[in-house]
This record gives structure tokens, sequence and C-alpha cells, in this order.
């Protein structure tokens, strides 16, 4: 038993490792088109904010379609950091203490947002997190904060309220959000807080903490007979998710230079976007959600050939792979036509 | 045995993915005897209008120049790349275009994409204009220039321009703190009217999400008592603003900028409201120089619809380009930094005339010089305020 799932975890890290290897290879010979070497740290980011998500929704069973609030907030706290200190730290200090306050962040607001809401049942954590996800946005489009040789200015009016000395500079401002974050993230910083997170999050999976928290899923009343502390478990869950959200947020704001909470990136279609991933990857399947998070973050730059058409063939596709993966009659068709392969699976599992 | 099955079919995974990656590499290398320029727009989503409207203007001017003989002989390949108004895909559009063996680039058409996509060029060192990217860091690295105003220099001309013609003593705001464009050149417009001979009297903003009521902020203006109120804003909300102030009858002199330019095509909208509305803009598709008439008439005919202001940048934006390459003298068997350090030399030595002005030149900063062109609307049709 323990092996098994020993086992299995070791598969997924291989994947992302072999992964890794292969593209780096190609990096070197020079076979990678620099399309894709763009492409590969959205990749990770959006890889790593799926397994969070599916903490929340396949180990926990909470809804939460506001993960991109979560993303948000690490985003621009760890940029807002990056900013300011530019020229006061080096590099490599400067960016791992912005992933400590990314996550720091998302970790609190997730905490905050969980005490009275996870002690509920049902939807209400789906609706909430879509109305924090908006909140955020708002709010932060209506931040103005400077600094200038006096210290830091904050402002909810305008950047002319903060009243800056000549030699000031505004970091976030308003609707422009952070511009001129330094470019920090890249592919080997992405695939390393990938693993990080899947090593968190698996052997959260596998230790009696996650034991409690699928039982929770499970069977609410029997958990609670049993005496687990169900809204313990469930903050633990949801914050160790909103956590994880954050250093993806962090790697987001670190490869593009600006940064605006604008609905394109943080917005409910981006949250309900990567719960797309999480669900076609399958709930509670977190190796799937890192393969669906790469093929369709990938797709819709794949068909760029089509040019406009993608957009209609990349949802057929998705149809098309939802139902391929996940309903019943496919499901027992595949078994029948490629019965000898699922059979030694069957047997293995056995 | 179970084991290297498992082992097997991880391996045999990564690989189909990477023959799946390494199937898109093959990146195309200099040398070509064509110029290739590329455009980024949001071709598709909410803001597809200006996207394409870019990219049909670009497409328009490269048609012309091509056949007239192309540059000093020289034709130029073109390709455009969707963007969906997202600066992640901008990025991602523009390492396509890179991949295609673009060497010069008429992009992004937004501000925030802009930025973004200015980071890559920069690392590249090719040469970037932007025909509509009107933000204040849009131009910051030396390789980047712009056709359009920016959105300070918006703030600033408008604000002397109410103050020179002595338009109003009382001026009342309403803008979008939801987008950048609007926020910036509200910003700037209020650090210019500091000491004008008028006062900001009210200054109300509104987001996206919000933008159908205007009574409020038409209100407050009004009790202020503004006779003037300044709307740094897109058309599309501008018309219901205009539609509102009708309705509770409040007449101000209403004062636009470029974003404006689109008010009287607007469905459903009395262009009648218009009448007397004031904008700041480079470019009136009725305008009847003979540039404007021949650019209005060959894009109706293509793409059956009278081109806006973006369109006219872009336009602009490919026969600047064409000046700096016949200024500098460059080939395109150069790299693209060659091109890049050529152009920069030669874009502030050059004089255009287009659509958007009858002289732009430039700094090494890659703001444009030229002369704001304000308009007045009169009988449904812009005429010039002067």
């Amino acid at each position: 038993m323990k092996n098994k799932i020993t086992k299995n975890n070791l598969i997924t890290y291989g994947i992302v490792l072999a992964f890794y290897i292969i593209v780096e290879i190609l990096m070197m010979t020079g076979a990678l088109s620099s399309h894709m070497k763009g492409l590969l740290v959205p990749m990770t980011y959006y890889a790593i904010i799926a397994v969070a998500l599916n903490l929340c929704v396949g180990i926990l069973g909470e809804l939460s379609i506001g993960h991109c609030g979560f993303m948000c907030i690490g985003a621009f706290t760890s940029a807002f950091f990056s900013r300011a200190t530019e020229n006061s730290i080096p590099t490599v200090p400067r960016f791992i203490i912005a992933f400590i306050i990314g996550i720091a962040f998302a970790a609190l607001f997730g905490f905050l947002i969980g005490i009275p809401v996870l002690r509920l049942k049902g939807d209400y954590l789906a609706i909430v997190t879509l109305a924090f996800g908006e909140i955020i946005k708002n709010v932060i489009n209506s931040f103005y904060i400077g600094i200038d040789g006096k210290g830091l200015h904050f402002s909810m009016k305008d950047s002319m309220s903060l009243g800056m000395e000549a030699d000031g500079d505004i970091i976030v401002n308003g609707a422009m959000g952070i511009t001129g974050t330094p470019h920090n993230a890249n592919f080997t910083i992405g695939v390393v807080v990938l693993l990080i997170s899947l090593f968190v999050v698996q052997n959260l999976v596998n230790s009696r903490d996650g034991r409690a928290i699928m039982a929770i899923r499970d069977n609410y009343i029997a958990a609670e007979a049993t005496g687990i502390n169900i809204t313990g478990y469930k903050m633990m869950a949801f914050t160790i998710s909103a956590a994880i959200a954050g250093a993806a947020g962090v790697l987001f704001s670190h490869n593009i230079t600006t940064l605006t909470a604008s609905s394109q990136y943080f917005g409910y279609n981006a949250s309900i976007m990567i719960l797309v991933y999480v669900v076609l990857g399958g709930i509670g399947n977190i190796r799937g959600s890192v393969i669906a998070a790469c093929v369709l973050y990938l797709l819709p730059e794949l068909l760029r050939g089509l040019n406009t058409y993608r957009m209609l063939i990349y949802s057929i596709v998705l149809i098309v792979m939802m139902i391929v993966n996940w309903s019943p009659k496919i499901i027992e068709w595949r078994k029948r036509t490629f019965g000898r392969v699922s059979f030694r699976r069957a047997k293995e599992v056995a | 045995m179970k084991k290297f099955n498992k082992v097997f079919s991880a391996v045999l995974a990564s690989a189909m993915a990477a023959s799946l990656l390494a199937g898109c590499g093959g990146a195309a290398a200099g040398g070509s005897n064509t110029f290739k320029i590329g455009a980024i727009g949001p071709l598709t989503g909410a803001a597809a209008a200006y996207g394409n409207a870019v990219v049909n203007g670009a497409q328009i001017a490269v048609d012309e120049i091509n056949e007239a003989g192309g540059i000093n002989g020289v034709q130029i390949e073109y390709k455009s790349e969707d963007d969906e108004l997202n600066a992640e895909k901008s990025v991602n559009a523009y390492n396509t275009l890179k991949d295609w063996g673009m060497q010069i680039l008429v992009g992004s058409t937004t501000s925030a994409c802009s930025i973004a996509v200015s980071e890559n060029t920069k690392n590249d060192n090719m040469f970037q204009l932007t025909p509509s990217g009107s933000a204040e860091d849009c131009v910051k690295y030396d390789n980047v220039f712009r056709v359009c105003f920016s959105d300070p220099n918006q703030g600033i001309a408008s604000a002397q321009y109410i103050s020179d013609h002595n338009l109003a003593t009382k001026v009342g705001i309403i803008y979008d703190n939801s987008d950048v464009y609007s926020s910036g050149i509200y910003q700037k417009f209020v650090e210019e009217s500091a000491g004008k001979n008028f006062e900001i009297v009210s200054a109300e903003a509104y987001t996206q999400d919000n933008n159908t009521d205007f009574s409020v902020q038409l209100q407050k203006a009004k009790d202020a008592g503004a006779d003037l109120v300044f709307l740094p804003i897109y058309y599309s909300d501008a018309a219901l603003i205009l539609t509102q102030a009708n309705t509770m009858g409040y007449a101000p002199t209403f004062f636009g900028v470029d974003g404006m330019d689109g008010i009287l095509t607007v469905e459903n909208f009395d262009p009648s409201l218009a009448e007397g509305v004031m904008l700041l803009t480079p470019f009136a598709a009725d305008a009847t120089d003979d540039l404007t008439v021949n650019f209005v008439k060959k894009y109706n005919e293509k793409y059956g619809e009278t081109p806006n202001q973006f369109a006219a940048d872009a336009y602009d934006a490919v026969y600047i380009i064409k000046a700096a390459i016949e200024k500098s003298g460059v080939t395109p068997d150069k790299t693209t930094e060659e091109i890049c350090e050529a152009l920069k030399g030669a874009m502030t030595q050059i004089e255009a005339t287009g659509l958007t002005s009858q002289k732009m030149t430039w700094d090494a900063s890659g703001e444009p010089n030229k002369e704001p062109k304000a308009v007045v609307i009169k009988n449904g049709t812009y005429v010039s305020a002067e």
C-alpha cells in the first residue's frame, strides 16, 4: 500500500523532471522555437495553480471559483516588494523573499476568508470565493502607492493625492497596476516551484491530515462523529491551496512586466479556466491537473495558425476531450476496444 | 515487469510531448530579401475592434507600398497575430512572429500589451513602433517609438486647449478608473490644470463593471456648477453619458479626447446629442484631404467599414517605417539588431506626413511631436474648432 503510493508520487515527479530535461536539451540544441520558450513559464504557473485548486476541489471537496484572486494577491504583493527593493537587494535573495511574501499574503487571505465561510456547508464557498476574486480586482484597481524620500505614500483616490516628492516613484498606479517588475522567473524556477507544490500536496494527501481531509469530503457526518476537527482541517487545506495559488501569482508577476488587476488574468473567467484544467485532468488527480493545464494552455497557442478560428476549434476540442475522458459510455467503449490494456492495468491495481 | 511498463509508458509519453514541442521549432533565420513586418493586436474578444483596425490599416499601407515597388525596391512581407488584449498572450504572439522571422514590429495595439512586449523587443533589440500604445511606459526603452499621442500629452493638451480658448471656468470630469488610458489622461489633466484659468469642481470615477448608469456622476457635476465636462473615455461610454445628460436637462460643453472618435457611429445613439461636443483627435474619417479620402475609400472597399484612428495610426506607422528605412538605407539582409540600430538613428531625423498629422518628428525618447487637432461636432460631422 505505502509502497504503491510512493511509486505513484515518484511517477508524477518523474514526468515533470523528464519533461524539464527534454525541454532543456531541446533548448540547448536550439530546436525550440522562441514561441515555445515563451510558453514554458506560463505553463508551469498554470500547472501550479491547477494543483492548488485540485487540493481545494478534489481533495477537500469544496468548490472555489475565485482561485485567481489568491493568485492576484500573490502577484501584486510580490511584485510590489520586488519593485520597491529592486535597487537595494540583490536578485537572488530578493526573489526568494518575494516568493515568501506572495505566498504568505495569499495564505493569509485564504485563512481570513476561510474563517467565516468554511464553517458553512454546501456551495457557499463557491459564491464567496467568486465574490472575493472580483472584490480583490476592484480594490487593487483603486490603490495608489508610491515611495519617495519621505517613505511610503498611500491613496485610494488618485495618484495626485499621494503628494509625492519630485524623486518619488509611483509603484502601484491604480488601473495601470505595477509596471517594470524585474523579469526574474524562468523555466527552471517554475519547475522547481511546481515540484515543491506537488511534493507538498502529495505528501499532505497521504498523511494523517490528508486522510482526515478526505474523510470530511466523503462523509461529513461520519467524520465529525469520529472526532475530526472539521473546520480546522478544512482551514488547513484551504489555506495551503491559497498559498500555492499565491506562488503561481509570484511567477506570473515576475514573468511579464506589466501587472494589471484586470479580468483577463484574475477575473472569474480565468478562475473557471483553471477549474476546467482540474476537471479535465480529473478531480482529485494531481498528476492529471498538471498534464491538463499544460495541454490546455498549449492548445490555443499551437492552433495560432488557424487565426481566429482557433477559439472555435479550441472549444470543440475541449468538449471532445471532456466526453472522451469522462463520458461513461465512452469509458465503457474504451474498455471494450482496448480491453487487454485496461485488463492488465486492473490486475496491477489488484 | 509492471514497473518497467510504467516507466516505459512515462518515457514514451514524454517523448511524444517532446516531439510535439520540437515540431514547432525551426525558427527562420535572418538574411531574407524582403522586410518582414509583424503586427500584434486583439483580433478576438471585447477589444477586437481596435486590433482589427490596426491590422487592417497596416495591411492597406503594406499593399500600397508593395504595389508602388516596395521600400527602396524591396517588398514587404506582413503578418499579424492575435493577443486577446492579454499581455501574456501578446508576448506569445511576439514570439510567434519572431519565429516567422519578423524584423520590425508594429504593435502592440494596447498599452499594457505594448509595455509587456517592449521588454522582449528590448532584449532582442528589435525595432518597435506602436501605433496606439499610449501609456507613458510604452516607449521607455530606446528601441520603441509611437505614433499616437501619449496619455499624458493628451491630458496636458486638453487642459491647455481649454485654458487657451477660455472654454470654461468650472470643469467637471468623469473618467474610468479601471482603464489605463482614461486614468492616465485624467491624472495629467488634473496636474496640468493647476494654475490655469479654470477650476476642477468635480472628478467622478466609474469602472467597466458599472458603466451603464452615469446619473450620479452627472448630478455631481451639475450640482457643482460645471460648465464644461471633460470626458477622457472611449466613445461607447461617452454616448451613454451624453444621452443621460440630455435626459436630466444638463447641457454643459462636453470635451473629449481621441477615444471619443467614433461617437457618431454608435448604434441607437442620436447624433444630434453630440452637437457641440469638442474632441482632440488626430484623425477624422470625413476629412477632405486626398490622403484621408483615399485611405477611407480603400478601407471601406476592403473591409466594409469606416476606419477609426487606430487604423489611421497603423497606416501611418508603416509609412513611418518606410521613411526611416529609406533615410537609413538599411537592407533586409541585415540582422534584426542592425536594422534596429539603423532605424533608431533614422527616426530622430525623419519628418513624416500622414493621416494623423501633417508633420510628425521624433526625438530619442520615442514620443512624437505633432500638433493636436481639436474638432467640434456640427451638423453631425467634425469641423475644425479653430
